[in-house]
């Protein structure tokens, strides 16, 4: 039967096959124009002075030159503290995140809460607190609670909620169906089910979203001293107002050495915990 | 030429023994497109039914039907005395307690370790404080020693599921399922993912644990050579209807024919 099908040319009947539909082409193709209309209609609305262009190295040089060498005695008089104040602020706005971002991320994840108002309760939470950048959270609470490592730690929290929440939601909708099913054969109430079925299957991943915040939120909370916030961004802020660049650049060296042991620390935590 | 599943006669409501009667069950994902078009099936308190049938013909609907992590569109389930398709909270999560069931996937919880996936069975009773700080009973450990050791895994307690094999893994969720001291134990493919000698071994298993307790077991299988060994009773299916209803001596070819359709894969 087979043989007589090969022999037969016509079962070989001619197809076409394209990568993309003519609509998808089109569509694609005008995708493309859009972005390069975007990129010449911003160009003109940034106004670039030509001048100021051509003078950048020259400044740059200029300016490196002014911050080299660093003014060491800095840190031991005034940076010290302020980067100790700084990892303060960051690891205690990520603590309240999390107890924040815990009952959020649940109530936002659609599988664990088949709400559909809290879902969206959660959702505008979640968009709210990521929609407004940190400095401007910690003007909101340096307003409110006066200024100080307090209202850094607490714009801090109220930014993170957002990302912590987002990701955990998205995980716990990602963990996997069937050992959750296997719970709910033997009865098993609500919150069980949430410490026993969920919360191990997306713990590593919680960890890691934890900590990747941690470390974003070290080199946020070294600029909300610049509000009036706490933090090393105080001294920076200081610093660049006397046109003191070697104090800058002390300054902007201690958090690069900061951020780095960081790094590697949070690496060395991740594959302990993965 | 196929013998016709019985329609049970209008059945007593109150009825508390451990049979399990399936009335005229109807279950469409889609609406006007039933996957199972009216079921009726009356399994007594004991003994082995296997359910046969083609990929896609309902048997997994059917079976996640009775203790319903599928809710049938209409129809009936009466078992111990209530009937399972109108349950809902708090009464569906106590009638789900005495359900036992078996995956093809295992469905382990992966990273705990084998010892708290046989306590899991208890989660139905325990309080979610408890079962959170897992402060589970001596009663309940004791228990889930003994039925390790019944299982043949008694050695891995501490070990992590996701170490074992598929064999192993499926003696766990076996364990699991009797933990809860279920009336009745529903086995969707368990052994599907498993190689043809665990196979006979884990079927074994489930069996006589089963008649051990006294309970009756529905397993949804798809080897017909395995059906016939094990099952006291074949209930064999198409496009969501019953077509063969019967032991396993009476299952001929001829039916096989019927529920699975052609001829040329029979020799």
């Amino acid at each position: 039967m087979n043989q007589q099908t090969l022999d037969n040319p016509t079962f070989l009947e001619k197809k076409n096959w394209t990568r993309f539909t003519p609509l998808e082409r089109t569509s694609r193709f005008l995708f493309y124009v859009v972005t390069l209309a975007a990129i010449v209609v911003s160009m003109q609305t940034i106004e670039i002075i030509p001048e100021f262009l051509i003078d950048a190295p020259e400044q740059f040089a200029d300016m490196f030159n002014r911050m080299w060498p660093p003014d060491v005695s800095y840190y031991p008089d005034s940076i010290h503290d302020a980067m100790l104040e700084t990892i303060h602020i960051a690891t205690l706005g990520t603590l309240i995140a999390i107890i924040m971002a815990i009952p959020v991320g649940v109530m936002v994840a659609e599988n664990v809460t088949q709400n559909k108002l809290l879902n969206w309760i959660a959702r505008f939470i979640l968009v709210s607190s990521r929609s407004i950048n940190s400095l401007v959270w910690a003007l909101l609470f340096v307003a409110i609670l006066g200024p100080g490592p307090l209202a850094g730690a607490f714009a801090i929290a109220f930014r993170s909620v957002g990302f912590i929440g987002k990701l955990f939601g998205e995980a716990l909708e990602e963990s996997h169906k069937g050992p959750i099913e296997a719970l709910h054969t033997t009865g098993a109430p609500w919150f069980s089910i949430m410490t026993m079925g969920y919360w191990p299957q997306v713990l590593p991943t919680f960890w890691s979203i934890v900590l990747f915040r941690w470390d974003i939120n070290l080199r946020e909370s070294a600029v909300l001293g610049l509000v009036g916030a706490g933090g090393i961004g105080v001294a920076l802020s200081t610093a660049l107002e006397l046109f003191f660049w070697d104090r800058v650049c002390m300054v902007l060296l201690s958090m690069l050495a900061v951020v780095a042991i960081v790094e590697l620390l949070v690496t060395q935590i991740r594959k302990r915990i993965l | 030429m196929t013998q016709l599943a019985t329609a049970s006669e209008p059945h007593n409501q109150a009825n508390t023994s451990g049979s399990l009667v399936l009335k005229n069950l109807v279950m469409e994902y889609v609406p006007g497109v039933p996957v199972l078009s009216g079921i009726s099936l009356e399994l007594e308190a004991k003994g082995i039914t296997a359910i046969i049938g083609p990929s896609g013909t309902g048997k997994s609907t059917l079976i996640r039907c009775i203790n319903r992590l599928v809710d049938p569109t209409s129809g009936d389930i009466f078992f111990k005395g209530q009937n399972l398709a109108k349950l809902k909270g708090r009464q569906l999560r106590y009638a789900r307690r005495h359900i036992g069931m078996v995956f093809q996937e295992y469905n382990l919880l992966e990273r705990l370790s084998v010892m708290e996936n046989v306590l899991s069975g208890r989660l139905g009773y325990v309080s979610a404080f408890r079962a959170w700080l897992r402060k589970f009973s001596p009663e309940d450990i004791d228990k889930a020693f003994e039925l390790l050791e019944q299982v043949g895994m008694a050695d891995f307690a501490n070990q992590r599921a996701d170490a074992l094999s598929g064999g192993q893994r499926q003696r766990v969720a076996i364990a699991r399922a009797l933990m809860q001291s279920p009336d009745i134990l529903l086995a969707d493919e368990p052994t599907s993912s498993l190689d043809p000698k665990t196979s006979v071994e884990i079927l074994d298993l489930m069996t006589e644990q089963a008649r051990l307790r006294h309970i009756p077991v529905v397993i949804n299988i798809h080897d017909v050579s395995l059906a016939k060994r094990f099952a006291d009773r074949i209930v064999g299916m198409s496009a969501g209807k019953v077509v063969f209803d019967g032991p396993p001596e009476d299952l001929q070819n001829d039916h096989l024919k019927t529920i699975y359709g052609g001829e040329d894969w029979l020799s």
